[in-house]
């Protein structure tokens, strides 16, 4: 062991355990800790002037009761489920959305997929914001959609979608659609041609072919690419907020109003830890899907 | 893949690229009209963008988050590249599952989550808030990001020319200048470019990390977005896509440039 390596390994270490982790367990204290009107808005406050005796009366303040009154309060309840539904929508749509996308991007000629990869990509480079703030003027009632739904005579009077879910799966599906195609195209694009030949010369017909055969080879990308658009949905905060109603209730939402508008930090603290719990099932799924992966690659 | 032309790909591939572009196509056109109104076409004016030029809001937002950006994305880097260095070729030490851990970690965590965390930590620490806890909480979840760019390179590369390069004299940090550098440079710009548009890009985390006197760009746009669409906004937002095309264009040509370079650079070697 040199000064060198150690130099090496201690910087970015030494950033993250001051930046990343200890944020994290600062959360989980206030999580347990309770509102107070004052500077910050939470108590017990960590007194180090007490001594030990300030630390141990700091530990026996510290309770559960931020997540009783989560359990209790019906309003994070729902909230929770119903980013759990949004989010899960959502993947789907953009999974049959972006499929068809992905598997025409496979079977294009080999001049036009550089081109067709980087049209993919370029949207992922643009202001998130702004493709989110793109769906307003369409999807308002004033906007192109009903003026042009209207104009060929579908309907009479514009038809109410912005401001509710229904623009919240359209901003999800529209946002995330790059993360659905990416790595769903290069699970196809890797997946052997002959494989469908045989398929068919043994008399599968071309659906079946395509269900028997390409569905299941390409499940590592179908997996990878619902994992990335599943765990950033179920946290959004942009999306629901512009796009969305008052009765559209995502938890990410609920989170940034408790701390910004009711500034209730302690409760804050705790929708985010539980929100935490809640994808830390998902992250550890997408993880093992990558690692299956990366032994099959080698 | 077999390469077979068809109708349904055709379609499916205009849908999906009409569904991916449409949106983003009126919203560049309607920046160039005329009426207040966003909806309907009045005729061509570029009012708006002479509008914003003159909008000392925006225009000190913007600064604030070029300022922002171009130091976060440099500290990334250099954090990022180190990190994928530390994960790829420092081999075993105490702690590496946290390591690796608190590299991914901030890949998946959604942002309300992050810049919660990082504004009570600034609170707990006493850090007052401004440019300065913004780029640090950006340098933090940037990093990541750059880090998984590069060790991906430095995963590929043949370790055996940096040893070459110890063996012939060179001390470890020359290695790694004259060497290692140069090799994983594509992907320690493309590092670099990451961080700076998710820097750009950022609105919840900057909305916790910034201070009343530091608002960014994407903040500003938030709150006026908020109030309905606006054609100030179409043609800040114009200005932004074309920005963003015409540097994802320049850098795909420059790094197809490059990987052919790089491969006739190979071969030439192989040959002699």
């Amino acid at each position: 062991m040199n000064f060198r390596r150690l130099f090496l390994i201690l910087t970015p270490y030494t950033w993250l355990l001051v930046f990343f982790l200890v944020p994290f367990a600062i959360v989980f204290k206030i999580a347990l800790s309770d509102y107070a009107i004052s500077i910050p808005p939470y108590t017990p406050q960590l007194d180090l002037s007490a001594g030990w005796e300030g630390v141990k009366s700091f530990f026996g303040e510290l309770d559960f009761e931020n997540f009783t009154f989560l359990a209790s309060d019906a309003l994070y309840y729902s909230a929770y489920l119903s980013s759990l539904k949004i989010a899960a929508i959502a993947t789907l749509i953009t999974l049959l959305v972006g499929y068809p996308v992905a598997y025409g991007m496979a079977q294009s000629s080999d001049e036009w997929r550089p081109t067709l990869m980087m049209l993919v990509i370029l949207p992922f480079w643009t202001s998130f914001l702004i493709r989110v703030y793109a769906w307003i003027g369409i999807l308002s009632n004033e906007g192109f959609l009903n003026q042009a739904l209207m104009g060929i005579g579908l309907i009479d009077s514009p038809l109410t979608i912005l401001n509710t879910n229904i623009a919240v799966y359209v901003g999800i599906v529209y946002t995330y659609l790059p993360f659905m195609v990416l790595p769903i195209y290069s699970a196809l694009e890797k997946l052997d041609g002959s494989l469908i030949e045989a398929a068919e010369d043994l008399g599968c017909s071309r659906a079946q072919a395509f269900w028997l055969v390409t569905i299941p080879l390409s499940k590592p990308g179908i997996i990878a690419g619902c994992f990335l658009v599943f765990i950033p949905a179920l946290g959004e905060f942009v999306i629901p907020s512009l796009l969305g109603g008052s009765s559209t209730l995502m938890i990410g939402k609920v989170l940034f109003e408790e701390f910004f508008s009711n500034r209730d930090w302690p409760v804050a603290s705790a929708v985010a830890v539980v929100l935490l719990l809640i994808l830390i099932i998902p992250i550890i799924l997408f993880q093992r899907n990558e690692q299956k992966q990366r032994e099959a690659g080698l | 893949m077999n390469r077979k032309f068809t109708w349904f790909n055709a379609t499916s591939l205009t849908l999906g690229f009409v569904f991916l572009y449409l949106p983003m196509i009126i919203l560049v056109i309607f920046s160039f009209n005329s009426s207040k109104l966003v909806t309907v076409w009045a005729g061509f004016s570029t009012k708006w963008y002479g509008e914003l030029l003159q909008n000392d809001a925006f225009l000190n937002a913007a600064w604030v988050t070029l300022k922002v950006a171009v130091l976060s994305s440099t500290l990334a880097t250099i954090l990022g590249t180190l990190a994928a260095y530390v994960m790829v070729r420092a081999g075993r030490f105490r702690g590496r599952t946290l390591f690796s851990g608190m590299i991914y970690a901030p890949l998946v965590m959604p942002e309300v989550i992050t810049g919660l965390a990082m504004l009570l930590l600034f609170i707990a620490i006493g850090l007052d808030r401004g440019v300065t806890t913004i780029v640090l909480a950006h340098t933090t979840f940037t990093m990541c990001y750059v880090s998984v760019v590069v060790s991906s390179r430095l995963v590929t590369f043949d370790q055996s020319l940096e040893e070459a390069a110890l063996d012939l004299g060179c001390t470890p940090f020359d290695a790694f200048k004259s060497v290692t550098l140069p090799i994983i440079a594509p992907a320690v710009i493309s590092g670099w470019l990451l961080a700076f548009t998710l820097s750009l890009d950022d609105l919840v985390i900057a909305s916790f990390a910034a201070g009343p006197s530091s608002t960014t760009l994407p903040m500003k746009i938030f709150s006026s977005v908020r109030l309905g669409v606006s054609p100030e906004i179409n043609a800040l937002s114009t200005l932004m896509i074309s920005i963003v095309t015409v540097g994802v264009i320049t850098a795909s040509l420059i790094s197809k440039r490059s990987i052919a370079k790089q491969r006739a650079d190979e071969q030439a070697a192989v040959r002699t």
